[in-house]
This record gives structure tokens, sequence and C-alpha cells, in this order.
């Protein structure tokens, strides 16, 4: 827990928590219209084209162009919506993506072991807005609120494209989870803490739990970590070319630019969480130096350039891939992701209580290989012989149907 | 402790000012758009959107009930993450019991999914 709450709450603590709060808010806000100016550029670069370059030097206010612009909009609400739940649903997204920055630790000096205190006006205190004792599952919690905000805008919207966006959502956003709890629970086997300042604490010098949880589940963070935002390939939510806008298509004015806002703030914040988690967050080596440049300076600069690599690679995402068809999708989230987690979480558990019982460590992980292979192999001939009768059965049907056509 | 308030709510205090902060500012920029936007109200403006043609039928139409019996799937593996993550915290207290047991645990679990997918619940046709 923060020390700084630790002691009686006066009013210096509290300036101390205003303080860290608009900085914390300030720069997500100033990080989202970047991230948006820089997934435009990053995506004329691939398109061989310029991109915004009128707004400021180098295109830089688009954003804030765009959203004044969408502020001067006339703001349209349905005849046949749902009026109180579709002026709540841009609330619903945009406030949850506020709200699991709090989590994040944006600097501090973590190196040697140190747990990342500095001392602002004399308090000591975490670089980050909050360390709740349940910590990354503030995260899961907020972004299972998140699903509400998409499902519940398409469905009041009261017409058919939304309410596809919004089905569609609803499945998908909750398939994708189970599996990003499942890679959560990997890096806390490892850490043994919930709170993120232990989990990034725990990750000093290049211990990343990046290779100490074996990459895997680093991966399967990031698939179903995208695919939770909605984000290129997975965006089916608003697939322009099926659904037109998708879930927001019925949106104008500021609560469009609500939906925007949240979409570019959630992939800020998870590029923030997987810079968290398996990339040992703002620790970096700190060449000695001491003081407010190591405690700072430094840290936030490793953070900065660490989450900007996963900023780079959700628009490379989607400047490259094509967008998974709607099977594809729940084929690869609960045939292919999910098995996957929970089989890592069982290998890695049992080599983490084999190293604690002091058990032969090469040989529980070629056991615990080949009884994941087996198992592997069991599934696979059960599913097999059940979709090989269910394809002629499947074929029959289809069959009999071409005959009533007829 | 002479304080009023508990550890718990102590450290959500911050949360609290994240979120009144954030409140304050989708209020202030949905109030400043309020202020200068248009309003030119026409009955064609307000019907649902159906590609410029006008809409056909019930907007609320029936879905398929495969993104339901995902939804239930996903209850399935939610309530899995209870046990899960507590469990992942202190794995070394429970030892090699705590190991079994979650072993079993997690094979009635696969085993659930292995039932669907054999049910062809899994299956997008």
């Amino acid at each position: 827990m923060d020390p700084l709450l630790s002691g009686n709450v006066d009013l210096m603590t509290v300036v101390v928590v205003l303080l860290k709060v608009l900085v914390a808010f300030a720069g997500l806000l100033v990080a989202v219209m970047g991230m948006v100016w820089f997934e435009r550029k990053a995506l004329a670069d691939m398109e061989n084209r310029f991109g915004p370059n009128r707004a400021g030097p180098f295109g830089i206010l688009q954003t804030l162009a765009d959203g004044m612009k969408l502020s001067f909009k006339e703001d349209l609400l349905p005849e046949k919506a749902d009026r109180f739940v579709f002026r709540l649903a841009p609330l619903l997204a945009v406030i949850p993506a506020f709200l699991t920055f709090a989590i994040v630790p944006l600097a501090g000096n973590f190196s040697n072991g140190n747990d990342g205190v500095v001392e602002i006006l004399g308090h000591k205190t975490f670089m980050q807005v909050a360390d709740p004792q349940m910590g990354i599952l503030w995260m899961l919690a907020m972004s299972s609120i998140a699903v509400y905000g998409i499902v519940l805008a398409g469905w009041s919207s009261g017409s058919k494209y939304p309410l596809l966006g919004s089905v569609r959502a609803s499945a998908q956003m909750v398939s994708y989870e189970a599996a990003l709890g499942l890679s959560i629970a990997t890096v806390l086997l490892i850490g043994g803490m919930l709170s993120t300042n232990q989990i990034v604490a725990g990750q000093y010098g290049l211990r990343w739990n990046l290779w100490m949880t074996g990459i895997v589940p680093f991966f399967i963070f990031i698939i179903a970590g995208t695919a939770e935002l909605n984000r290129p390939p997975f965006d089916l939510v608003e697939a322009e070319q099926e659904l037109v806008g998708g879930f927001h298509t019925e949106y104008s004015s500021m609560r469009f630019a609500m939906f925007f806002l949240a979409e570019f703030m959630n992939a800020v914040t998870m590029s923030a969480i997987i810079v968290t988690l398996f990339l040992g967050g703002p620790s970096g080596p700190t060449f000695g130096i001491t003081g407010w440049i190591s405690d700072y300076v430094l840290p936030f600069i490793y953070f900065f350039l660490k989450v900007l690599l996963f900023l780079y690679m959700f628009a490379f995402f989607r400047g490259t891939l094509p967008r998974f068809r709607y099977d594809q999708l729940m084929d690869l989230g609960w045939k292919f992701l999910i098995p996957l987690a929970l089989g890592w979480f069982l290998l890695l558990a049992t080599v983490r209580v084999a190293a604690d019982q002091g058990w032969n460590l090469p040989l529980t992980v070629v056991v615990c290989l080949a009884v994941l292979a087996a198992g592997a192999g069991l599934l696979r001939a059960a599913i097999r012989n059940s979709e090989h009768a269910e394809a002629m059965a499947a074929g029959s049907v289809a069959k009999d149907a071409s005959e009533v056509d007829v | 402790m002479s304080n009023p308030l508990s550890d718990l709510l102590r450290s959500y205090l911050a949360v609290g000012l994240f979120a009144s902060l954030g409140f304050i500012l989708v209020g202030l920029l949905l109030f400043l758009s309020w202020l200068v936007r248009p309003s030119r109200p026409q009955a064609q403006k307000y019907i649902s959107y159906e590609s410029g043609v006008d809409p056909v039928g019930d907007m609320w139409s029936q879905s398929q009930v495969r993104y339901y019996i995902f939804a239930l799937l996903f209850v399935m593996f939610d309530v899995e993450a209870v046990f899960i993550f507590p469990w992942a915290t202190r794995v070394e207290l429970y030892g090699v019991f705590g190991l079994v047991e979650m072993l079993v645990f997690i094979g009635i679990l696969l085993l659930g999914l292995v039932y669907a997918w054999r049910k062809g619940v899994l299956r997008w046709a």
C-alpha cells in the first residue's frame, strides 16, 4: 500500500494526492492525443501517404482540431433509442478507461530492488495514482465495466447495425477476458503479489515477467488485450464494411467523441498495463545517478519508450493485418488461447511448487510437458470425433434444406 | 487506530479523486459542446440509420442464441478466476496439496469446455 496513506490523512496528504492525480490525468490526456496522431502518422507511413500535416507542426494538433469540430456538430438522439441508456453508455465507456490508468506506476526508482518510493513535498509516496490492495484485479474489473459501455451503446440505439455490433461485442470481449485473466494469473504466480507497485518492484534488473513466465503468457495477453480493446484485427464490433460504424453508428457530436476518446485511452492504458505486468514498468538502469533524475526522469523515459513500443505495435496491427471473421475470432479465443493459457498456468504452477519442494526441476518440467502434450492429444482426439460426426450431420441437413428450396 | 478512514477506503481516496476528475472532464466537454452546437430539428434526422433507405421492421431484432451461450461459458471461466487468483498469489502456502486440488479443479473445468466443444456449441455455423 502507498506509504503516503498509511499515516494520518491530513490536508498535505490530500494536496499530494491531488497533485499526482492532476499529473497523471493531464499525462493521460496528452498521451491519448499523441496516440491518435502517432497512429495516423504511422499508418500513413505504411500506406505511403502523408497523414495529418496541417494542424500545428507535423499535424500534431490534429486530434484537438477533430475534437473541436465534433463539439460543433448537432447532437442527435434517434427516436427509437432508449433515451436514458443512450446517454449513459458513452460515460460507461470513457470513465473505466480513465480509472484503469490509476494503478499504473509511472515513475519511481525501482533499480536494485528499490521499491519505487519517491518524496513529494516531504511525503513518501509511489508515482502512481493509487495502489489498491487488489491491484491488477482493478484493471480486470474496469475492463468488465467497459464491456457494458459498448454493449449498451449498441443496444440502446434502437437500430440494427449498432445492435449487431453490440451482440458481437458482448461475446467477443467476454471471451477474451477469460484468456486475459489466465495470463495475468501466471504473472501472479511469479510475483505472488496483486499490487502493481510490487509487481514492478519484483522485476528489477531485467528480471522481467516477459521471460520469467516463459513468453507464452505475454503473447496471450497481447492477443487477448487487442481483442479486448476491439482494435484491428479484432475490430468486428465496428467493422465498417459490414456494420457501417458498428455500435456507435447512431452517435454524433460529443458523445461520439467520447467513444473515440475511450478507445484510444484504452489503447494507451492497455500498453501501460502490458509494460507494468511483463516489461518491468518504469524500471531500468540508473547508471549510479541518484536524486530526482533517477526518481522521475529516467524511469519515466523508460516507461514512455516501452509504452511507445506497444502503441506502435497496435498501429502496426491496424496497418498490416486483415480483420478476423467472427468464427475465426471465437475459435482463436476458445479453442486455442484458453486451453493454452490454462495449460501454461498449470505448468508454471507445478514448476513453482517443485522448486519450493526441492524436486528435480528438469525432470518435473519434462514430465509436465509430457502430461500437457498427452492432454492436448486427448483433447484433439475427443474433439475430432465429434466434429467429424457433426460435419456429417450438418451436411445431410444442408442437403435436405436445398431439396426443400427446389 | 484513531483514523476515521479504514485502510481500504484510504487506498481508494486517490481513485475517487481520479474518477471525479474524469467525470468533471466529461461533463465539461458535454457542456461546452452543448453551448456551441446547433440544434435544427427535422423529423428525418431522428430515423434510425439504415444505409439511406427507410428502416424496415422492428429495430430490436432477434439475434443468434450462440452469443448468449458464449456468455454463459464465460461465467464458468470467470468463477474459476475467483479461485485461481488467490491461490496463484500463495502457491507455496498450500504446496502439493493445493497443486493437486487445483489440477482436479481445472481438470473438471476443462471437461466442461470439452463437453461444450463436443456438443458443437463452439462451432459457428
